[in-house]
């Protein structure tokens, strides 16, 4: 790393990898890179080096949109007492697993 | 020369490729241009040591003398190693090391792809392991030399002067002496005058979606198959063999 200034022109993304088939892509952290192409082969040096993975998404940073930490009355809170909305009032059956 | 001789001599040449490039790769480590690309190089480097050791182990196996694949990485002088000139020139700047990568992985590509149906069992296999890595190396190098080919005026200009400068290290790794014909005629190794083509074909692609201009058959130097090698292989192998050579007993 010789000048740090470089990484300052390459944007940043967030890599988004599956570990295995039928599993979600989960967030394992953000690198930088000129376009989509470059950021991809950089997740795939800097994060599956120990074979992480079966695939992997990037999205440049500045492309999401996020909640606010502000919000979060308006958005969560009015959920708390409306237990109802959770599925614990029936029995799933065995073959379902994980819910 | 015996057969056993002329194995093991294909062998070296085969692994010191590997092990000379991965070298020079390692000595991007903590100077890369950015985080990422030094990650990537390390993994090219490092897959590169990896393929130099199983071909050195088989090698000293194959020699039956003794020499594992320490010794033989370690104690050879220049003259002794088989690693083609081009693997063997300086980084310079990334551009140059980019045309260099792209070059031989080009090269190992065809190369490797025809080692697949070696006689020799351990050859075989040992291709098809490194045929999946060189896949790989050709994706980031090609990407790279397009990039910085297709990129600014400068970058253009710089990734130009690259491939010119190397250009003259490209015959010789299409030359055919008796130990390449042995192998072939034996079924072990292959024929690579005739990959020329297919190896020409994917750079004048690549040249050509770089907006590169390919450079004139002006010059070329060989002589690394007997062991005559550039002044830069020395400096290599110093900064390489140091630590086992001064310190033999050394554990790491």
């Amino acid at each position: 790393m010789t000048n740090s200034d470089n990484t300052a022109e390459f944007p940043l993304y967030e890599v988004f990898i599956r570990s295995k088939n039928g599993l979600h892509h989960k967030h394992v952290g953000s690198l930088h890179a000129a376009d989509g192409e470059m950021a991809l082969t950089n997740a795939r040096d800097v994060y599956t080096r120990r074979s992480e993975g079966v695939s992997i998404w990037v999205v440049k940073a500045s492309d999401m949109v996020s909640s606010n930490p502000d919000d979060r009355g308006a958005f969560y809170d009015p959920n708390d007492d409306k237990m109802y909305r959770h599925p614990t009032f029936y029995n799933s059956p065995d073959e379902v697993g994980h819910m | 020369m015996s057969d056993n001789k002329m194995l093991f001599e294909y062998l070296l040449r085969l692994g010191d490729n590997s092990l000379i490039l991965g070298q020079r790769l390692a000595e991007w480590c903590g100077k890369s241009p950015v985080l990422e690309e030094e990650l990537a190089l390390m993994n090219v480097g490092l897959d590169l040591i990896g393929q130099a050791r199983l071909f050195l182990s088989y090698a000293g196996e194959v020699e039956d003398a003794g020499r594992d694949e320490d010794t033989l990485a370690f104690h050879r002088d220049a003259q002794e190693w088989r690693n083609l000139l081009l693997v063997e020139q300086p980084n310079g700047d990334f551009a140059k090391t980019m045309a260099r990568q792209l070059f031989i992985d080009c090269f190992q590509y065809v190369q490797f792809e025809g080692l697949l149906h070696s006689t020799d069992k351990t050859v075989s296999e040992i291709a098809a392991k490194s045929l999946k890595e060189i896949t790989y190396h050709r994706r980031h190098s090609r990407d790279w030399v397009i990039r910085l080919g297709d990129g600014t005026e400068e970058s253009h200009q710089k990734m130009q002067t690259a491939i010119e400068e190397l250009w003259g290290f490209v015959p010789e790794m299409f030359d055919m002496d008796n130990v390449d014909n042995a192998m072939l005629a034996a079924g072990i190794g292959v024929d690579v005058a005739a990959l020329k083509d297919r190896w020409d074909t994917m750079i004048n692609d690549i040249l050509a979606e770089a907006t590169l201009t390919r450079p004139e058959d002006t010059w070329s130097v060989r002589g690394s198959r007997v062991g005559k090698h550039s002044e830069h292989l020395g400096f290599l192998l110093a900064e390489m063999q140091f630590l086992p050579r001064a310190y033999p007993d050394a554990k790491w």
